[in-house]
């Protein structure tokens, strides 16, 4: 277990330098002349030359990577012009708001998909299962931030009873967090709904049955336990989803998190900064795999001793 | 409960495929609209009519107008296209560079494999909308920089399934008869082994189109895709967006259209999956 943690974990550097490499690429390759965005419009051209070679866009391309590389083992993302320097103080700050964001989400996915998938498969073919089957092909086919706009349009704007945008209190997360987690219910619904209907034809259910057990009492004791898993690996698989979500929803509903930082990067052209919260994400997706990853030897015993 | 059901038969469950039926109709009616729409369209979508501002639905203007007195009707009706052929081009371009690098890199292994699955799993840790942001940012907004960041993000998990397959259909014995009978190996590739995982390819990649959807516009409600004043989906959805506290009904049709025509792919989808498989339960 805990070799296993280490080799994920030395993974991570690994990884993030061959991301730093194809981001560093991609950014290099943005038309037009990285010190004259730093330096604004109305700058003179002796300026853009100081600037130049002031954050060392006049070395060759290797060389400015490297140093990229050494910075960045030093904590330096490089300079933002939205925040005169570097960036990571401000995008650390904003992380917890997106890990509220994200981990309210998965929360609602729990409380919500497993228990719906549970009756939609004890009661296959009948009504409680054709209702929320149907709302999981729905679900499936809604745009996350549509959804948002739409919560917003009735809750907030005709009853009044939720804000719109914000994080000044619980209530701000309401909207977002059904809004990110709906896609994620339906999946995690679907799953459940097919393991339940799958387990219930097993042996052991007959067994149970025989010996006098009650359904509920079948269904909790026996099959739910065997529902976890599938649900882990969902979560994990749209682990990407949740964060990518994030980012549209953030911006939605004026969420204080990194997703809309970087969408404010973008507006202005801070590619130092775009770059450097695309490479906090990937350390975050990475980081929630493992710990899907460690979850999900924990929950199944087979995978631990096997 | 508990209740097992017999199977039904395969001729059945092929003439009755609900999600196959649905699906095609739906999506048939919107590549209809994608073609058609533009003249069917009672308006100019970009014709402003500033004595009709922000209306609701009414007999002269069926789904009410925008902000600058625009048809809605007209526009949605105009903006299938963007949005079909988005889809369409991305899932069609990431089909194509998915196929290329899973298959060489499943087919022929050693090296060549771990170089190619390397830079797939090196991409596959970007999250799927995070690339496509990040690359919008740097193509430019335009339908062409939309479609190049839909197919950058679809390409890794798309060459990965495929390299799978080939190592999976590699161990055929059809493949160990026509290496004996001296046939080249991209012979084999091409015409023995990638027919053969043509099934899982199509299924995948119009799941992945109901998604391409989905991404699109959601850059374009961003501000990252299609610029106005062109009347594309997501991006008509970002601009009502200032509206939403005078007009909410500005959210509705652009949204509905969006869920519909996702909802075409996806059963479309489904239900390909049911008739290739029968046996497989979702």
């Amino acid at each position: 277990m805990l070799r296993f943690l280490l080799r994920r974990i030395a993974s991570i550097p690994l990884v993030a330098f061959g991301v730093v490499l194809i981001l560093f690429l991609l950014f290099k390759s943005v038309p037009g002349d990285e010190a004259s965005f730093v330096a604004g419009a109305t700058a003179t051209q002796a300026e853009i030359d100081a600037i130049r070679i002031a954050l060392g866009l006049d070395r060759p391309l290797p060389e400015q990577f490297i140093r990229h590389i050494a910075g960045l083992l030093q904590g330096d993302f490089g300079y933002s012009t939205t925040f005169r320097g570097n960036p990571l103080p401000h995008i650390l700050s904003r992380i917890p708001a997106t890990l509220a964001l994200t981990a309210s989400a998965i929360l609602l996915t729990i409380v919500i998909g497993i228990p719906a998938g549970i009756i939609a498969g004890a009661n296959r073919n009948r009504w409680p299962d054709l209702v929320i089957s149907f709302s999981v092909v729905g679900l499936l086919a809604v745009p996350n931030f549509w959804l948002g706009m739409v919560l917003i349009a009735v809750f907030s704007v005709s009853l009044g009873i939720l804000p719109s945008f914000g994080a000044d209190s619980i209530l701000s997360l309401v909207i977002p967090t059904l809004a990110l987690s709906a896609r994620l219910i339906a999946l995690v619904a679907r799953m459940t709904r097919g393991v339940v209907i799958e387990e219930l034809r097993k042996n052991y259910v007959r067994t149970a049955r025989a010996k006098g057990l009650g359904s509920h009492a079948i269904l909790v004791s026996h099959v739910l336990r065997n529902v976890l898993i599938p649900t882990v690996t969902i979560i994990g698989l749209q682990a990407g989803y949740l964060l990518g979500g994030s980012v549209v929803i953030e911006r939605l509903c004026a969420w204080p998190g990194i997703g809309d930082l970087m969408l404010t990067a973008i507006s202005v052209r801070d590619y130092t900064l775009v770059q450097a919260i695309t490479l906090i994400f990937v350390i975050g997706f990475m980081l929630i795999n493992i710990g899907v990853d460690l979850l999900y030897r924990f929950i199944n015993p087979r995978l631990r001793y096997g | 409960m508990a209740d097992i059901p017999a199977a039904a038969p395969r001729r059945f469950r092929r003439t009755h495929n609900v999600y196959l039926w649905f699906g095609s109709s739906l999506l048939g009616f919107f590549i209809f609209l994608a073609i058609f729409g533009p003249m069917l369209a009672p308006y100019d979508p970009t014709e402003q009519d500033l004595f009709a501002l922000l209306e609701g639905p009414s007999a002269t203007h069926w789904l009410g107008t925008d902000n600058i007195g625009r048809d809605i009707f007209s526009r949605i009706l105009a903006g299938t296209g963007y949005t079909v052929s988005i889809a369409l081009s991305s899932v069609l371009l990431a089909g194509i560079g998915g196929v290329a690098l899973g298959s060489v890199a499943g087919y022929f292994g050693g090296k060549v494999d771990r170089v190619l699955s390397g830079i797939i799993d090196l991409l596959l840790t970007v999250p799927n909308i995070v690339l496509a942001i990040a690359i919008a940012s740097v193509a430019g907004s335009s339908a062409m920089g939309l479609t190049i960041a839909i197919t950058a993000s679809f390409i890794p998990p798309l060459a990965r399934l495929v390299r799978s397959k080939v190592i999976e259909l590699k161990e055929e014995d059809f493949v160990a008869a026509s290496v004996t009978i001296g046939m080249s190996h991209w012979r084999i590739l091409l015409h023995h082994v990638l027919p053969n995982a043509l099934t899982v390819i199509i299924i995948e990649l119009s799941l992945n189109a109901g998604q391409a959807v989905l991404i699109g516009s959601a850059l374009g409600f961003l501000g990252l895709g299609v610029q106005p004043p062109a009347p594309e989906w997501g991006t008509m959805l970002g601009a009502s967006r200032e509206f939403l506290t005078v007009a909410p009904h500005l959210i509705m049709a652009p949204g509905i259209a969006i869920s519909l025509l996702v909802l075409a792919f996806n059963t479309f989808g489904d239900g390909l999956r049911d008739f290739f498989d029968p046996n497989l339960e979702k």
